[in-house]
């Protein structure tokens, strides 16, 4: 057991090391959790460079939010819980504003963390479902859509606007068969009830994400005549390589809000026709894209690669960053601080309020539609649209489909519940609401 | 001359017999523990203890029973990881149904519940060796892995998949959960896995540890002199099984805080293998040194470029790093076959003879 101090005291050095680069205190430190390594670095990386490239385009333009530098301090977690973890241990003494761990699995393990750490967690449409709760998960903020409101909006688009216009169809359920595609499965399983849809479904296993044509084999003996996906990293392009090969109809095949334009691009010309929801403007036609374009993208700053921008991972990057920066901004004006902590910034969340003239001053009108977050509401449950790929871009083929709160609120309700009780001695909400109404 | 012997004269029997004859070994080793159990809480910050400290010790842990499997019998197993599962979620189900009882308790608990499954997995290795085991094993990895997916009793019907800890608390500290301080889950972590690295390091030294080897090095002629093999490599199954499932109760209750089956992945069951292999087959400290190898390393390697000030991409530095540590890797298995816990012993050696060689 001789050598093991010597661990030690590199443990220790380490300590040092990170504990040494102190940061000025005008300037607010944003970390983000990225991966451009590993399986999902397919999906990882569109995404950062848009959280990062829009981050740092408030700098270049504005200095900052409110006056304040904003310090960008990438953490690759490699979507693995472990390191994810370690990254919050790395960022926790630098005193960040909120963490957006793009991951199921590291918000799981951080949630329980946010309220004794005091630092908001921004899990931008996905994470736990029942975060949405306001007065359960103070700390948890997942706008804007659940996974359980994204599978309502598919069923009802598929449906011609109801889900009961599915009654006698057969519809695939083909999802990663992980905490994130099972979490929409009771969904899927109480409207395929209640609606009188027939459900397959078809798991892929996160170790076969790239081998999944036993699934297809099924779908072709099944015959869906809708086929939904959640998938994420290489499971999309897979996915939609072997629909082509399966000959599946395209324009049946409808996706939650993660296929990237380079996963539809690579199936070539077959895959025409597919869809997928979203909730913000395909495109890079917008002024806050543009000077991204003009004082990152064009100035060197950006790791992004020809094509990635203006994609709409990069775009979910980018609405990410519009929260973050919203949040520092409303942050900012209910405390009256300029450099905001975590505490303040959790206030800030739970103002937002994004409507037509602010998405407008911000230079986004048009790419999100209006929303608000509020204390019991930390999710906004927004409208969402299905796009479809033409072959080269995508295009807006379905006018706002709303939520339908009946379905989705009673299961919220009980998964909320469930967690709290689950997790005795679960924190009652102390901390004060500023917007009652 | 570090290590000289002389003057030290043993009396008894028991003193002959000590697991560390040496003095100084011993001082060494008081030293290690004074600094574990008392400067590195007290100089400690949060990452070096969340981050560093208690994975290691945890991952320490697991190597520990997979070498007394892999390392003193001999047997390759790829389920680690499934075992550390089945510890994980036996302490979750138990302490969901007894909140009352101490969760301490059930880590310990939960060991006994992986060994169980580890004896019902081990049942093939009387008939087969070699590779086949490990394809034996790897078929109680895929379906412990399917089953934690699968079945949703196991997490509670959680919609999530996932399991969860609360605060647990003991002597009226919170140890476990979110309210816990890292000292504190520290000083549990380092608590269990000093006595279960004790204990293992009896039982390797003594007759069943003996018994082990024995069917390591030839599990025919053991069987001639008398080692019955089905109970040897069932204990051995055994054993090991326990280590690893509180190893895994402690991962999710002491370092994660919340698991999906994804974390106890077959690269899991590699990364303990790989750190029994490198620390070094069939010996306890090699456990050790093979966890800080795997463990400690890419940290420091990440944290290398932003401590000399080098501006490099987060995602460069975690490419630097996986080559790093491939490299090192490769280096440590030529330059020393038998792992680092080999060459401390020879460094041990030497020190014992010097300045003199021979």
């Amino acid at each position: 057991m001789k050598n093991h101090w010597i661990a030690k005291g590199l443990g220790g050095a380490l300590a040092l090391a990170l504990a040494a680069p102190a940061f000025a205190e005008d300037s607010i430190y944003v970390p983000l959790f990225t991966y451009r390594t590993g399986p999902f670095a397919g999906s990882g990386t569109p995404v950062a460079d848009g959280m990062h490239d829009y981050l740092t385009m408030l700098n270049e333009r504005d200095g900052g939010i409110g006056g304040v530098k904003l310090v960008i301090d990438e953490c690759e977690t490699g979507y693995d819980t472990k390191k994810g973890l370690e990254c919050y241990d790395t960022v926790k003494p630098r005193g960040p504003v909120l963490i957006n761990p793009w991951s199921t699995g590291i918000t799981l393990s951080l949630i329980p963390k946010a309220s004794v750490d005091k630092i908001p967690i921004l899990s931008m449409a996905y994470g736990l479902s029942a975060a949405a709760r306001g007065d359960i998960f103070p700390w948890i903020f997942n706008p804007p859509d659940t996974y359980w409101d994204g599978a309502s909006q598919i069923l009802k688009y598929l449906g011609g606007g109801s889900v009961d216009g599915l009654k006698g169809k057969t519809v695939g359920y083909l999802y990663f068969d992980a905490a994130f595609g099972r979490e929409a499965l009771p969904f899927f399983q109480t409207a395929a009830k209640d609606a009188g849809f027939d459900l397959k479904l078809y798991p892929v296993a996160p170790a076969d994400m790239q081998n999944q044509g036993s699934k297809w084999l099924d779908i072709r003996r099944d015959k869906p005549d809708f086929l939904v996906m959640y998938g994420w990293g290489a499971m999309n392009p897979t996915a939609i390589k072997e629909a082509v090969k399966a000959n599946f109809p395209m324009d049946k095949f409808v996706s939650i809000w993660w296929p990237n334009d380079a996963d539809a691009a690579s199936a070539g010309e077959g895959a025409k026709g597919f869809k997928e929801l979203n909730w913000h403007g395909a495109g890079a036609d917008y002024p806050a894209f543009a000077d991204i374009k003009k004082l990152v993208i064009d100035a060197g700053k950006s790791q992004a690669q020809v094509g990635e921008f203006g994609a709409t991972l990069y775009g979910h990057g980018v609405f990410n960053s519009m929260l973050i920066a919203e949040a520092i901004a409303t942050a900012q004006k209910v405390t009256g601080h300029k450099v905001v902590t975590g505490e303040d910034v959790r206030r800030g969340l739970e103002n937002i309020n994004f409507d037509d003239a602010r998405l407008k001053a911000i230079g986004l009108a048009g790419f999100a539609s209006p929303f608000k977050i509020t204390c019991a509401d930390h999710n906004s449950h927004g409208a969402t649209f299905v796009q479809q790929w033409d072959g080269a871009k995508w295009v807006r083929v379905s006018d706002a489909i709303t939520s339908s709160s009946e379905l989705v609120q009673p299961l919220i309700d009980a998964a909320a519940k469930s967690y709290a009780e689950k997790n005795a001695g679960w924190p009652q909400r102390t901390e004060p609401c500023d917007n009652k109404s | 001359m570090f290590y000289r012997e002389a003057g030290q004269f043993k009396t008894t029997y028991a003193a002959d017999m000590a697991t560390f004859p040496i003095r100084q070994d011993r001082i060494g080793l008081a030293l290690i523990l004074f600094v574990a159990f008392v400067g590195v809480p007290l100089a400690g910050d949060v990452f070096l203890l969340n981050s560093v400290m208690i994975p290691f010790l945890i991952l320490s842990l697991g190597a520990i029973g997979l070498n007394i499997l892999t390392g003193y019998t001999g047997l390759l197993s790829l389920g680690s990881a499934g075992f550390m599962g089945v510890g994980a979620y036996a302490c979750y189900k138990l302490e969901t149904y007894f909140p009352n009882v101490n969760v301490l308790i059930w880590i310990v608990a939960s060991g006994l519940i992986s060994s169980v499954v580890g004896v019902f997995f081990g049942l093939p290795s009387l008939r087969i060796k070699g590779f086949y085991l490990v394809v034996a094993t790897l078929a109680a990895q895929f379906f412990l892995e399917w089953a934690f997916a699968r079945v949703p009793w196991l997490v509670n019907d959680n919609d999530s998949g996932a399991i969860e800890v609360s605060t647990r608390t003991l002597f009226g500290v919170p140890v476990i959960g979110p309210a816990a301080s890292p000292q504190a889950r520290y000083l549990v972590a380092l608590t269990i896995v000093t006595i279960m690295a004790w204990i293992a390091s009896n039982i390797v030294r003594g007759r069943i540890g003996r018994m082990w080897m024995a069917v390591r090095d030839m599990d025919i002629a053991a069987e001639l002199i008398g080692i019955r093999l089905l109970r040897a490599k069932l204990l051995a199954f055994a054993v090991s099984s326990f280590y690893i499932g509180v190893a895994g109760a402690m991962m999710v209750f002491l370092w994660l805080g919340a698991a999906e089956p994804e974390a106890f992945n077959i690269d899991l069951s590699f990364e303990l293998l790989f750190m029994v292999i490198i620390g070094g087959l069939g010996s306890i400290l090699g456990a050790f040194l093979g966890a800080a190898i795997l463990h400690i390393l890419p940290i420091v390697l990440r944290a290398l470029p932003a401590a000399l000030g080098i501006p490099v991409q987060a995602a460069h530095v975690e490419h630097i790093t996986f080559m790093a540590e491939g490299a090192l890797i490769i280096l440590v298995l030529i330059v020393e076959p038998h792992g680092l816990a080999q060459l401390w012993r020879t460094t041990k050696q030497k020190l014992r003879v010097w300045p003199f060689p021979y």
